[in-house]
Parts: C-alpha cells; structure tokens; sequence
C-alpha cells in the first residue's frame, strides 16, 4: 500500500517543482528566441549551435574572470552574431533556413568545443565557476510548495519570466512588435506600408538569437557550472516543437516549457521510484512522447505566421 | 454603364500638375517592361491607365510607389523630385497605392494593418485609441465602414480593398494608385466602389486608375493613357473616345470576334439530377442541383464567385462526391468520383486556376502536356517514359494551340497566361474530350487571347463535344454559350436559351432574385426544387 501512492507524493514535494522551475529556464529562453526568429518569418534552426555557444562564452567569460552579468551579456552578443550570420543568408540573400539553421548549429557547436579546447589545451575535467546563487525573496518563498518554486530561483529564472512579459508586450503593444509580426505574416504588406523588410527581419533574428544564448548561459552559470560537450543535449530541438505548441504565443511558451519541464523533473523522479524494474530509458523517453502527444492535440488549429520560411526578395517579380 | 458625372477638368479648367512621370524606362532581363514613359497626372483628375496583361502598367505604378527603380527616367511629385527605390518616400509625398493582390496580413486585426508603420518603430507604447477614432472618421467621410478589430482573413474581398483604400488614406494620401481595383469584385461591389473613387476624387485626391476593361474605364476616368509592350501610345481625354477606339490603341490591330455558328445540340452527354453536396471548408455548397448538357452544346454557368461554381466544377472533375441525386456520362451513372476516373470517361477539365491547378510551373511544357495521359503506352511502357514521343507530341501542341515564347524544354512557369491558357487548351483537346469544363477560360487573359479560346471552345463544340462554361464575365457566356443558367446560394436555376436572357436579367438571377415568368417553359422543375 506504501508504495502504491508514492508516484502522487511526488507532487506535494516543494523540490519536485523547483527542479521543474529550473528545468524549464533555458527552454523558456530558447522558445521565446525562437518565437521572436518565427514571428518575423525566418526559422531558425541554428537554435542548438547558439545555445551552446552561449553556454560556452558564458561560463567561459566567468572562468576568465569576468562577472556573471558581463558573462550572460557576452554570451547573448555572441548569440546575436550567429543569429547575424544566419540572418544574413536567410534574409537578404534568401537561402533555405532548413539547411542554413542546420549548417549554423553545426558550425557554432563545433565552434564551442574548438575554442573551449584552444584556451584551456590541457585541462581533463572542465573546471568548475562561482556560479549564480539562488536568490530568496523575502515574503512570496516561504509561500508552501510554490513560494520555493518560484521565488527561491537564481536570478536568470526571474529573467526568463521577466523576459516573457516584455517580450509580448513589445510584439502585441508596440509598433515594433506589430512590425515584426507583418513581416512574418506578409512582407509585402510590410514594405507598401514604408517599413524595411530586410532590418526587421534581421533585427529579429539577433534579437531571438541573443535569447537563445542566455537560454544556453544558464546551464553553465546557474545549472551545472561546468562546460560540457553536448550539454545542450537537444534542448534546443525541444524549443522548436515548443514554439508550435505555443501557437508562436510568449505567454503559452512559458507554459509550453514548465509542462515539458514538469514532466522531465517527474520522470526523473519516478525512476528512483521505481527502480531497475523498467529501464530508465523509458523515463526518459517519456517527456519527448508526451511532448508529441501534447502537440498533436494542441496544434491541430494552429495558425502558422504565413510567410514562415519563404524568403522576400524586393522587386522580385 | 454611365459615365460618371464628376468631370473636374471641366468645373477647374487650371489645374495644376501633381504627379509628372519623365522618360520612365525598366527592362527586367531582355524584356522591356517600360520605354521611355512620360505621363502627367493633374489635380483632382482620374487617369485611367489601360493595358493589355503585360503591357506594363503594374511595372510603372511600381516604380512610382517604389517597389522597383527605373533604370532611366525621373519622377516629380508636386513639383519635388522623388528618391526611388523606397515606398517609404512615396508615402511621405502623398502617394498611396491599392496593389491588385491585396497587401494584407490575414491574420491581424484592420487597425494593426492601417496603422503599420505610422508610427515612429521604437515608440514604447501604440496610441490604438486615437488610430481607431481617425480610421472610423475616415471611413465616414468616404463612406468605407469597416470594423476596425475585425480580423482580415474574416472580411470579404470587397471589404479588404476598402481596408487598403483607408490604408492609404490614414497616411493622407493624395494621390491613389490603384492597380486592377475592380478584378477581384463582382459588379454589385464594383457600382459601389465607383461611388467611392467619386467621394475620394470629391474629397481633393488625384487618381490612376490600372484597367483592362474598357467599359470600366470610359465610366470612371477624365482621361486615358494606354500602354501596349511597355510603351505610351495613346493619351486621350474620355469624353468623346470610344470603345473600339480604345480596344484599337490597346491592341495594336483588329480583333476578330470568332463566328458561332448555329447547331442542332444532339443526345445528352451530363446530366446532374438533383445533386446535392455539403459545404466544406472552402466550397461552398449545392442543393439539388439538376443540369442536362448536350452534343454540341456549350451550357453556361453565371453567378457570383463563391456561390457554389467551384463546387460543380469539383463534382465534374471528381474531386467531390455527392450526397444524394446522381451524375450521369453518356447515360450511365457514376459512382466512382475521382480525377482519373473522370479522366478515363473522357471529362476534359480547362481549370479556374491555372497556376494552381492547371500547371506544375517548375515542369517543362512537354511534361505538363502530357500529364493528363503520361500512362498511356505511347508515352510510357513497363515503367519507361518514352521522351522521344512526348518530345513530338509537346511540339505539337506548342505548334498547333500557337504556344509562344518557350520550347517544349522550358518550364511552364515562364509562360504569359494566355500561353498558358493554349497549352492547357492544347493539353485538354488533343485528347478530344466528350465534355469540357471550362472554369473561367478567360480570366486574366487579354482580349486576343480570350478570343482565341472561344474560338477553340466553338470549334471542340462543331466537332461533337458537351461544354460546361463557369464564367463570371456574363458578356463571355452571352457570346458563346448556348443556354446559360445561374448559381445563387448552391442553387442552380434553369437554363435559359441565350436568344431569351438579357444581361439585366442575368444579374437579378444573380443575385437571387427570380426571373419573371416568360413564354419559354423549359424544365421549370429544377427551380423548383
């Protein structure tokens, strides 16, 4: 009979939810990137390249001796510039974002473990930084099960969720947000109405690409601050799928996350439980199947921006 | 149609010169769009430009809005030279342009669409209260009500091209391009949007008018400027020009109507009895709908689009199946409702969308060709094409339909429309075809063109085949066809003789009002139903 319930327990569990909490950072960061890249009509892929170079530039920068701000703010530049360089050939030379956003991820994670190597030649674990320290908010954390969830967070969570509210903000409230949704939706109207097509597009792509990065930067400065090979480990994948799920909404990307998230902490969680009866690979097969699921049921009315994906090129006939 | 009654040339005989085109000329790889244009718009004045397709009228007011740089010439707009290359700058003068494909985005609400770009970009908040008040002043002013947090996907064309006319004027246009207005709308919207150039010519703006259609253009502007390949060879005040004087300078030589001759129609080839079809997403549907079309026969179908046409043409290319009633072919009933079934009991379908459903435009005109019959031995055998037999058939057709321009090698892509229009034609009738379906043959092709379409259509219903002809051009359906009916609502009336029906009465059918009942008594029972 004890154990029968054990799988509900795991719900009253306060660290339950604040693994799930902190889980989902780096995807939040990474889907309203990516819905920020899609909004304006230009998918990009290169998600996964850009999150571990910002992991790497990031915890990198600390490692050398910067701040942890500086280090998250160079890691968004550096996001910013692959986001540039897949901009660059998506946008005014119009190229295929499929192959493009590929080649980028390709490119920017060999590029990470490259430099990671050409700094430190010599080293046989990647060493360790001072890292982001859970900041407490006096009040709300002492709040039973949520309070330590969400406010018992590192700084970066609090910024996801900051980030989240700006970003719908300026893409619903803004004229700039209204002009990034119309070149994602029809850039010619966009252009007969006076606007740069080509700026806003690539400024978006920066934009979200700079997202991405800090998405990355979080693993490194406030997960397991360390550098790893492959420690992005498909997050970026991930954020894709979540970006459909969200109907390409920041408010259901957040929410998007926290579910795949809690399903994550929970697997995790449940193997203990279980034990080796099962092996552990289908509970960790688990979030993606439920993932696929959820996207099956959530987005069989989406509404894709509809000029996702096709290239613009002015005075084409 | 009357010419319209505003005539500001006459009531200010000084007026000034607001929009002055020098020398404009574009070449877009070896074809020469533009040749050396010079044009003048005055105040309050409607230029109607007037063009075949492709004669490049689009290609000019693009360069005006700024969407392409000329490669000579300038542009002075009241008085001020213009920086090409920018519709940014063109909005700042005052210019404002409705393109004939609507720029919108379907999925944002009108006020988002009007207020693109009226704002400075980086301003931290979007004053939508104030942009709401001036769009609902604006479409009082020139009566274009329209709700401004209506989505757009959920408007209709006729209400879309009124966001794009108060697009242009939130941004106080003072002069309006507008490129092809009326193709899109049908001629109920088309008697209101007049109305409302009338109320914009009243309200101090200049207008260019794009057309092809003559009759439209002899109502609405105070002077024409026609274009053919890309150069200015006439320019003529309105009153007083005529038709065929037009139809002359825009085509360059005569257009010969194609002879109809009179046939005695023999047995029935398709009969629809009370057919009925539910509405899906995008086709609308049809109710009981009975049609009968004979050897040597054209039947029209007339209405407004939308109203059930596409949904007969899909039953006829087995695309759709009923719901109850029956189709017959030759007298046998079908049950098998599939393209290639269809195909098989020698349906040929002249479809309403060429681009789409017509063509595949990165294939070759040999392959498009034959398409329709690629498994036919003499093309295919034990799962080998045989190129050298669809070379020969390909050329064929290019020669006999007259395609111009391409080699049976190039993509279809890169052919006009109405060259598209013969190849398909060519496609269709090569394989001699008991019944066509021709879904708007005419649609987008210049006169020429068109003519020469009737002339194929006439000649395929001399040789013995059935003709179903959709069409909306009601003057197309009295000028060929044999008895024309009209679809109001998915509900078919009955066919009248075209010696008994007048274009009036047509458009009451159209929209839904009854005929008066006449002499002629034929199968009262499909309306009926």
């Amino acid at each position: 009979m004890e154990t029968s319930f054990a799988w509900l327990e795991i719900f009253l569990n306060a660290s339950f939810w604040v693994a799930a909490v902190r889980i989902a950072t780096p995807l939040i960061f990474g889907t309203l990137g990516e819905v920020i890249c899609e909004r304006a009509g230009v998918l990009n892929l290169g998600i996964e390249g850009i999150m571990t170079i910002g992991a790497m530039v990031g915890w990198m920068a600390v490692y050398q001796g910067a701040g942890l701000w500086s280090g998250v703010l160079l890691a968004a530049v550096c996001g910013g510039v692959f986001g540039l360089l897949h901009a660059m050939l998506t946008v005014p030379l119009g190229l295929s974002q499929h192959v493009t956003g590929i080649g980028i991820t390709l490119l920017a994670t060999s590029l990470s473990s490259y430099v990671y190597r050409l700094i430190l030649p010599e080293v046989s674990s990647p060493p360790r930084i001072q890292a982001f320290e859970p900041l407490e908010i006096p009040g709300l954390s002492s709040i039973p099960i949520i309070g330590e969830a969400l406010f018992k967070q590192t700084p970066l969570t609090y910024f996801a969720f900051i980030s989240v509210v700006v970003v719908a903000y300026v893409l619903y409230r803004t004229p700039v947000g209204l002009a990034v949704q119309m070149v994602g939706e029809n850039p010619a109207a966009a252009e007969a109405q006076g606007l740069n097509v080509t700026i806003i597009r690539t400024g978006a792509v920066v934009c979200g690409s700079a997202f991405m990065a800090v998405g990355g930067a979080f693993l490194t400065m406030s997960a397991f601050n360390a550098f790893f090979f492959n420690m992005i480990n498909g997050r970026g994948w991930i954020c894709i799928a979540l970006v459909v799920f969200a109907s390409w909404r920041p408010g259901k990307a957040l929410l998007g996350a926290l579910l795949f998230a809690a399903f994550d902490a929970y697997q995790m969680r449940l193997q203990q439980l279980v034990g080796a009866e099962i092996p552990y690979q289908i509970f960790l097969m688990m979030p993606y199947v439920l993932s696929i699921l959820a996207l099956i049921v959530m987005s069989r009315r989406v509404g894709y921006p509809q000029a996702l994906m096709i290239p613009y090129r002015k005075g084409e006939r | 149609m009357k010419r319209s009654e505003i005539d500001i040339s006459e009531k200010q005989p000084a007026s000034e010169v607001v929009l002055r085109l020098r020398g404009i000329t574009k070449v877009f790889g070896s074809l020469l769009a533009n040749d050396d244009i010079t044009l003048e718009l005055k105040s309050g004045e409607v230029l109607a430009l007037l063009g075949e397709n492709g004669a490049g009228k689009t290609t000019l007011m693009n360069i005006l809005f700024g969407h392409y740089v000329a490669d000579s010439g300038s542009i002075e707009v009241f008085g001020q030279s213009i920086q090409q290359g920018s519709p940014h700058a063109a909005i700042e003068l005052g210019i404002g342009m409705v393109h004939q494909h609507f720029t919108l985005a379907d999925n944002l609400s009108v006020l988002d669409n009007v207020m693109l770009g009226t704002e400075p970009l980086w301003s931290l908040s979007s004053n939508r209260r104030s942009g709401r008040l001036k769009l609902e002043e604006l479409g009082e002013r020139f009566g274009l009500q329209v709700n401004p947090n209506a989505c757009v996907a959920e408007l209709s064309i006729g209400e879309r091209q009124r966001v794009e006319i108060l697009k242009a004027l939130y941004r106080n246009a003072q002069i309006l391009i507008l490129d092809e207005p009326t193709a899109v709308l049908t001629p109920q919207e088309t008697e209101t949007f007049f109305e409302t150039l009338k109320k914009l010519v009243s309200g101090g703006l200049s207008l260019i008018f794009i057309s092809h259609k003559m009759q439209e253009v002899l109502a609405i502007s105070d002077r024409v400027a026609v274009l053919r390949d890309g150069r200015l060879v006439s320019e003529l005040k309105t009153l007083g020009a005529s038709e065929t004087e037009l139809a002359q300078a825009m085509v360059g030589r005569n257009i010969e109507l194609p002879e109809r001759k009179a046939l005695i129609a023999g047995e029935s080839v398709l009969k629809l009895k009370s057919v009925t079809v539910k509405a899906e997403e995008g086709r609308p549907a049809l109710s009981s709908v009975s049609l009968d079309i004979c050897v040597r026969e054209i039947v029209g179908i007339a209405g407004v689009s939308g109203n059930g046409q596409t949904t007969v043409a899909d039953l006829i290319s087995g695309l759709v199946e009923p719901q109850s009633g029956t189709v017959e072919l030759h007298g046998e009933v079908v049950n098998n409702f599939t393209p290639r079934n269809m195909l098989h009991k020698k349906v040929g379908r002249i479809p309403e969308d060429r681009h789409s459903q017509g063509v595949i435009g990165d294939m070759t005109l040999a392959e498009n060709s034959i398409s329709e019959c690629y498994q036919q031995p003499q093309f295919s055998s034990y799962g080998w094409q045989n190129q050298l037999n669809r070379q020969r058939f390909a050329e064929n057709v290019v020669s006999k339909f007259d395609v111009r321009g391409y080699s049976a090698n190039s993509p279809v892509r890169l052919l006009s429309g109405g060259n598209m229009q013969k190849l398909i034609l060519g496609r269709v009738l090569s394989g001699n075809p008991q019944l066509i379906l021709a879904n708007q043959p005419g649609r987008g092709l210049d006169v020429g063109a068109v003519a020469y379409v009737h002339e194929q259509l006439l000649a395929a219903r001399e040789n013995g085949a059935a003709i179903l002809l959709i069409s909306e051009d009601l003057e197309e359906l009295l000028q060929i066809a044999d008895r024309i009916a009209v679809i109001h609502r998915g509900r078919l009336s009955e066919s009248f003789p075209r010696e008994s029906i007048s274009i009036a009465e047509l458009g009451l059918l159209m929209t839904g009002q009854q005929k008066t009942p006449t002499t002629n008594n034929q199968s009262t029972e499909a309306n009926a139903s």
